[in-house]
C-alpha cells in the first residue's frame, strides 16, 4: 500500500508546529511550575485550562449523550448513523478535558485522591466522579465499534446486552455533571458580574451544552463528509440544527426572564467591554443561529447549516469564557489573559483531538450504523484491510 | 464544651506598628517579603498584612468563617473547620484545583505558584498555640489591644458593647458578624468597611448554602430521570414494534388479495 503519511500538506505542517510548541509548553509547565508557565495569580486562580479545556471540552462533548438518548432511549432509529461519531467526539472530548486538567492541577499526581477522600458537599467532587464514571461509560459505548472492526462477535454480544442500562447511566451522569459545571460558580455570587451570575447557572449550562452538542454533530459530520467523501445525512443534520435552536431559545428565554425579574436589565445599558461581550455572546450564539436555523430553507442547505453550527459553537465557547473569565474580571481589580504556554497547550489538545478523530474514523466503522442482524460466520475471517495512518 | 476562639480587630486602636505582621512571620517561620511591611500584601509567604487607608490601619488575614466556602468546595476535604475555630488546610490531601481560592468570599487563600509541589497558604489562627491554651501570636504582640484574642462569644459581646457605648466613634456594623454567615474574626471600625478594603457586598447567608440548594436536587433528578428514561425506552420501543407489526400485516393482506 502506498502510504501518504509522510506527504506534507499545509494543515499537517501547522499541526506539527502546534504540537511541538505544545510539548515545549508542557516541559515548561512541569519543570518551572504554574507560576512561570501561566498568567494565573492569587486573584485569578482559574484560567483557560479550566474555562476552555474543561468547561468547553466537556460541554461540546454533550452530543454523545443526547444522541444516545435520541436513538436508544427515545428509539428514533433514523438518527443511528450519527450516534457513533457523536460518541467518539464525546469520548475524545472527555479524554482531552482530563488531559487539560492534568496541566491545571497543582498536584496532578494526587488526582486519585478524589476516589478515596470524599467531600460530598463539594460540586467539584461530584463533577470528578461523574466525569470519571462517564468516561468509562463512553469507552463502553464506543468499544463495540472497535469490536466490530476486529469482528469479535462474542464480546459484541455481551456489550450489547448491557447497552441500554449503560446508555441510561451515561445520560444521567451527563445531566448531573453538565449542569454541575455551572453549579461550580454558584458559590461566588459577589465575585461574578450580574449579567452572568444566576441561580439558574446549572440549567443554563445544561441547556447550552445540549445545543452545542447537536451543533458539534453537524460540524463534525460536515467536515468528515468532506474529508472521506461519504454522503451527508442532510435531513438528519437539519433536524439536529432545529433541536439545537430550540434549546438555544429556551436557554435565552430563561436568561432574559431572570434578568428581567431580578431587575438586572439595567446592566445591559452600561457601556463597557463586559456588556459588549455579553451582547457578542448573544449575537453569535443566539441571534445569528436563530436567524438561519429557524428557516427551513437555510437549514436544509448544507453550507448554511454548517455555518450556523459554527456560530452556535462560537457562542457557546464565548459563553463559557465569559462565565469563567469575563464575569470574574469585571468584578475584580485583577485581570487575566492567558499566557502563550496556556494557549499553546490548549491548541495542542485541540489538534490532538482532531487528529485522533480523523485517525479513528479512517480505521473504524464510525460512520456506519451498528449492525442489527447477526454477523454471518463467513465474515469471521481476519480483516485484511490495512490500518490507515493518514488521509 | 470547647469554646470557639476568635479575634477582634478594633481599627480605632491600631497605630500601624506592624508587630502583628512580624509576630506572624516569626511564628510561621516565613521569610521577609518586603522591607516596608505596609507595602506588603498577602502571599504564600505572608499570612497577615497591615494596610494603610489614610489615617486608618486595617489588618487582613483569613477570617475563619463559621461555615467556610473553602471547606465546602474542596473536592478531597483538604480543609477543615476545627472545634476551636481555626480553618485548617491539609496539603497531603490537596490535589491543587484551587477551588478554595476561587470560592473564598474574602479572597484569602494564597498559592505557591513557583513551587513544583504547590500548597495553599493562609493564616491558621495559630492552631497549635490555641491547643496549648495560648493566644494567637499576632494578638500577643499587639501593644494597643487593637487585636484582641478570646472566646468568640465574649468577643461578639465586646464588639457590640463598643459600638453601643461609643456610637459616634464607630461605624455601626460589626464586620464578620453576618458576612457570609459570620466568622471567627470580627472587625469594628470608625468608617464603612469598603473604605478599608473589605469585601462589602457579601450575602448574609453562608455561601455553601448556595451550592447545597443545587446539590440537594441531585437525588431527585437521578430518580425522576431514571424512571423517565426507562419509561420512554419502553414506550418508544413498543411503539416501534407495533408500527412494524402493522406494517407487516398490511403488506401481508395486500399480498393475499393478489
Amino acid at each position: 500500500m502506498k502510504s501518504n503519511f509522510l506527504k506534507f500538506t499545509f494543515w499537517k505542517v501547522v499541526g506539527v508546529i502546534i504540537i511541538v510548541a505544545g510539548l515545549f509548553s508542557m516541559y515548561i509547565r512541569f519543570t518551572k511550575g504554574l507560576g512561570a508557565s501561566t498568567n494565573l495569580s492569587d486573584a485569578f486562580p482559574w484560567g483557560i485550562w479550566i474555562g476552555f479545556d474543561m468547561l468547553c471540552g466537556v460541554g461540546l462533548a454533550a452530543g454523545g449523550f443526547t444522541l444516545c438518548a435520541v436513538t436508544h432511549i427515545f428509539n428514533i432509529e433514523k438518527f443511528k448513523p450519527l450516534t457513533r461519531s457523536a460518541i467518539l467526539t464525546a469520548f475524545l472530548g472527555y479524554i482531552l478535558a482530563i488531559c487539560g486538567l492534568m496541566f491545571d492541577l497543582g498536584r496532578p499526581w494526587a488526582i486519585w485522591h478524589a476516589i478515596i477522600m470524599w467531600n460530598t458537599h463539594s460540586v467539584m467532587f461530584e463533577v470528578a466522579w461523574c466525569v470519571m464514571l462517564y468516561s468509562t461509560v463512553l469507552f463502553l459505548e464506543f468499544f463495540p465499534v472497535v469490536l466490530e472492526r476486529f469482528k469479535l462477535v462474542k464480546l459484541q454480544k455481551i456489550l450489547k446486552s448491557v447497552a441500554i442500562p449503560i446508555m441510561m447511566l451515561g445520560i444521567l451522569l451527563s445531566t448531573l455533571h453538565q449542569s454541575s459545571l455551572g453549579s461550580l460558580y454558584l458559590i461566588m455570587p459577589e465575585k461574578m458580574h450580574p449579567l452572568w451570575y444566576s441561580p439558574f447557572l446549572p440549567i443554563n449550562f445544561y441547556l447550552s451544552a445540549i445545543s452545542a452538542g447537536f451543533a458539534m454533530v453537524i460540524f463534525e459530520s460536515y467536515l468528515s463528509a468532506r474529508a472521506f467523501n461519504h454522503g451527508l445525512k442532510l435531513n438528519l443534520l437539519s433536524t439536529c440544527g432545529l433541536i439545537s435552536l430550540i434549546f438555544i431559545l429556551v436557554n435565552f428565554a430563561l436568561k432574559i426572564a431572570y434578568l428581567t425579574v431580578t431587575g438586572k436589565l439595567q446592566y445591559l445599558m452600561i457601556p463597557s467591554s463586559t456588556t459588549y461581550l455579553f451582547y457578542l455572546e448573544i449575537l453569535l450564539g443566539t441571534i445569528v443561529p436563530g436567524f438561519f436555523l429557524s428557516s427551513k430553507k437555510f437549514r436544509d442547505n448544507k453550507k448554511y447549516l454548517y455555518f450556523s453550527s459554527l456560530f452556535v459553537i462560537a457562542g457557546f465557547l464565548l459563553n463559557r469564557m465569559n462565565v469563567s473569565v469575563t464575569s470574574l474580571a469585571a468584578m475584580s481589580t485583577a485581570s487575566y489573559f492567558p499566557s502563550v504556554y496556556e494557549i499553546s497547550v490548549t491548541l495542542m489538545l485541540c489538534t490532538v483531538g482532531m487528529w485522533a478523530f480523523k485517525l479513528i474514523t479512517a480505521n473504524f466503522p464510525v460512520f456506519e450504523e451498528e449492525r442489527e442482524e447477526e454477523i454471518p460466520e463467513s465474515a469471521l475471517e481476519p480483516n485484511s484491510k490495512p490500518l490507515t495512518i493518514s488521509e | 464544651m470547647i469554646k470557639q476562639k476568635g479575634m477582634l480587630y478594633d481599627i480605632t486602636l491600631c497605630v500601624g506598628c506592624g508587630n502583628c505582621y512580624n509576630a506572624c512571620k516569626e511564628q510561621n517561620k516565613l521569610p521577609e517579603t518586603n522591607k516596608d511591611f505596609l507595602k506588603d500584601h498577602l502571599s504564600d509567604k505572608t499570612y497577615t498584612v497591615v494596610e494603610q487607608y489614610g489615617e486608618h490601619y486595617s489588618r487582613k488575614n483569613c477570617m475563619h468563617c463559621q461555615d467556610p466556602a473553602c471547606v465546602s468546595v474542596c473536592p478531597v476535604g483538604a480543609f477543615t473547620k476545627t472545634a476551636l475555630g481555626p480553618v485548617l488546610y491539609n496539603a497531603d490531601k490537596c490535589i491543587g484545583c484551587r477551588y478554595c481560592m476561587q470560592a473564598c468570599p474574602h479572597k484569602v487563600p494564597r498559592y505557591e505558584w513557583s513551587n513544583l509541589n504547590p500548597r495553599v497558604r493562609k493564616c491558621i489562627l495559630c492552631h497549635d498555640r490555641l491547643k496549648q491554651g495560648l493566644p494567637t501570636a499576632c494578638s500577643e504582640a499587639c501593644p494597643t489591644g487593637a487585636t484582641m484574642f478570646g472566646d468568640l462569644d465574649d468577643l461578639r459581646e465586646e464588639a457590640k458593647k463598643r459600638l453601643r457605648e461609643n456610637p459616634n466613634t464607630y461605624y455601626q456594623r460589626i464586620y464578620g458578624m453576618e458576612e457570609a454567615g459570620g466568622s471567627n474574626v470580627l472587625v469594628v471600625s470608625p468608617v464603612p468597611f469598603e473604605q478599608l478594603g473589605f469585601v462589602s457586598n457579601l450575602p448574609k447567608q453562608p455561601l455553601p448554602k448556595l451550592t447545597a440548594q443545587a446539590m440537594e436536587k441531585i437525588p431527585g433528578v437521578v430518580g425522576v430521570g431514571a424512571v423517565f428514561l426507562t419509561g420512554m425506552y419502553w414506550l418508544t420501543k413498543r411503539k416501534n414494534e407495533v408500527a412494524r407489526e402493522e406494517n407487516s400485516k398490511r403488506t401481508g393482506s395486500v399480498n393475499n388479495e393478489k
